[in-house]
């Protein structure tokens, strides 16, 4: 079994994936940044930034239906703020009563935990959106464009590089400690010794994968020498962007601009 | 969410604008610095080996074991990075494992990055490094002092990281300080007994099989007494500040409003247009109103032009 499934690229002929990446890391960081600074309850802005993001799903041919599925990811983390309906001072929603003392959910609390929500979810599909609509090598580019240093983008390429290399191992050492009765499905066979055993033959595969991780970086290092690295990363000089490309960037960020212009005004 | 066994990494929109950005800036100064010192070490090997190793971070965070009750342990790897390749080369590897997390697999935020480089990157691997370094100076040269040092560190580093995001969630008013950092710390402190198990297990399987790489991190420049008083602060600091912010109900915008320092922060980034109206509007009303009408046709216009595009490309294929 491999892991190419890991790969959240989805080519697809759209207008989408053929935007320049440097635009398009732009743009979805600016997005995101917009959704932030939206002040809380500033709903009718929330729902012009949620058109915004549809249509550009629309319009990146990925399918509504798989961007939606996949920005439930952070949902378990609104967990975090549920509190706030209770603790933010205002008006009272709902009394719950709870034995002796009640517990108060306020207008305003809601209103923040739903904006929280609301912010995470459409942030969320921007970023999925851009790694759906682009290959890993694009979003190199884009990082030393925004002026990433480049040996830091070295270290990000070779990791990307060697993850699914490593993924791999990780899963056929899964795969023999589930050989070697590790983990059974049958009704009343014990699976596994103690809860020490189990937690020191984990750390001895991890272990061992670093101990790979290792070996396996000298040969890349020999294999590097012998292609002529003399330690220094260089890398190919920049396309230029073309004038479209630029055009994008520009009304992109002049809508975003606006939006939040209205977002303040409201 | 197999990916990310650990709940520390912050997506976006639980964090304000100003612990994001401000978290950045301290993390973008880290990273810089720490690319200095690894590049100056000159050692032109540890390119291809940090890069590795960050990949098998990220895979070894897939390994677990049952526990109870469905829970299992896990790996964040902050302190094994550290023990094999000393803070500098460590904060880079988590950094790579964080940002590909957060670019590729929507594990985090992208302006949340910077708080989570923050966490798991920076306090992750000096809390770390001062812990192993201390432990490892006070139990001497025993084989099981390794182990020892190697559980502890494990642990704390995510103890510590923990009560860092939570103090984070709190000071961004999206967790009530005396519910978010209790939480956190109670719900990491179980999570770090895993991480501290993989983490001995790993450490016992290289004393045994490859003892001079765990010889080698011994040896490390002693120049890293920086991120030993770094560790020490951010550990002390983190530990008593926590629970002072949360015992109090309203714990950190209490110990704000004291300063009056929530409002000087917020102040500039928050209110960028304060009361702002349409230029030369004055008439709130009417401005409401433009803005309603605005924001329909800006809709409107990219409804229009989105269809506009599918039927050209359906004419075309």
């Amino acid at each position: 079994m491999h892991v190419h499934f890991l790969d959240p690229y989805r080519p697809r002929p759209s207008l989408v994936h053929s935007l320049d990446a440097r635009v398009k890391f732009i743009l979805t960081v600016a997005y995101i940044l917009t959704c932030a600074l939206t002040p809380l309850g500033a709903w009718p802005v929330f729902i012009l930034l949620f058109s915004l993001v549809l249509a550009v799903e629309i319009l990146s041919e990925l399918g509504v239906r798989y961007v939606l599925k996949r920005s439930i990811l952070a949902a378990p983390f609104v967990l975090a703020a549920l509190p706030l309906i209770f603790t933010v001072p205002g008006s009272t929603l709902v009394r719950l009563p709870l034995g002796s003392a009640a517990l108060n959910v306020t207008v305003e609390g809601v209103e923040r935990l739903v904006s929280i929500a609301v912010k995470s979810w459409l942030s969320l599909q921007a970023a999925i959106i851009m790694s759906a609509s682009m290959p890993f090598p694009d979003l190199l580019l884009a990082m030393r464009a925004v002026g990433m240093p480049r040996l830091l983008v070295a270290i990000i390429g070779l990791m990307w590089r060697y993850l699914f290399v490593l993924v791999d191992e990780a899963l056929r050492l899964m795969r023999a400690r589930a050989a070697r009765s590790g983990f059974s499905d049958q009704e009343g066979l014990k699976s596994g010794g103690s809860l020490a055993w189990r937690a020191r033959v984990t750390g001895g595969m991890a272990g061992s994968l670093f101990l790979r991780g290792f070996e396996r970086s000298d040969r890349i290092y020999t294999a590097m020498l012998s292609r002529g690295y003399d330690g220094e990363v260089r890398s190919m000089p920049l396309p230029a962007i073309t004038p479209s490309a630029w055009l994008t960037l520009l009304l992109g960020l002049l809508l975003l601009g606006l939006l939040l212009f209205l977002a303040f005004l409201l | 969410m197999w990916l990310s066994p650990v709940a520390m990494h912050i997506p976006d929109g639980f964090l304000s604008v100003t612990v994001a950005v401000g978290l950045w800036i301290i993390s973008i100064l880290v990273i810089a610095y720490s690319l200095r010192r690894v590049n100056k070490d000159l050692d032109e090997r540890r390119i291809p080996l940090m890069g590795v190793l960050a990949a098998a971070i990220f895979a070894g965070q897939m390994l677990n074991f049952a526990v109870a009750g469905g829970t299992s342990g896990h790996l964040m790897g902050a302190a094994i990075a550290t023990i094999l390749l000393g803070p500098w080369a460590a904060i880079l590897v988590m950094t790579t494992v964080v940002s590909i997390q957060a670019l590729i697999f929507q594990d985090g935020g992208l302006l949340a990055l910077g708080a989570n480089i923050f966490n798991m990157g920076v306090i992750g691997v000096a809390v770390s490094y001062f812990v192993y370094r201390t432990l490892r100076r006070i139990l001497g040269g025993q084989r099981w002092s390794v182990l020892v040092s190697g559980f502890a560190t494990a642990w704390l580093s995510i103890e510590i990281a923990a009560l860092a995001a939570g103090l984070q969630l709190a000071l961004s008013g999206t967790s009530p300080a005396n519910i978010a950092v209790p939480a956190m710390a109670g719900i990491h402190a179980v999570i770090g007994i895993g991480e501290g198990l993989i983490t001995l297990g790993a450490l016992s399987f290289l004393a045994a099989t490859r003892p001079d790489l765990i010889e080698a991190s011994e040896k490390s420049p002693p120049a890293g007494s920086l991120v030993w008083g770094v560790g020490l602060a951010l550990a002390l600091g983190l530990a008593v500040f926590s629970p002072l912010a949360s015992s109090h109900p309203d714990g950190l915008e209490w110990v704000a409003r004291q300063q009056g320092f929530l409002k000087n922060v917020q102040g500039p980034l928050y209110h960028v247009i304060p009361n702002y109206v349409f230029p030369g509007i004055s008439n709130q009303a009417v401005a409401t109103i433009l803005a309603g009408i605005l924001g329909t046709l800006l809709v409107f216009g990219v409804a229009l032009g989105v269809a506009y595009l599918r039927r050209k490309r359906n004419a075309r294929g």
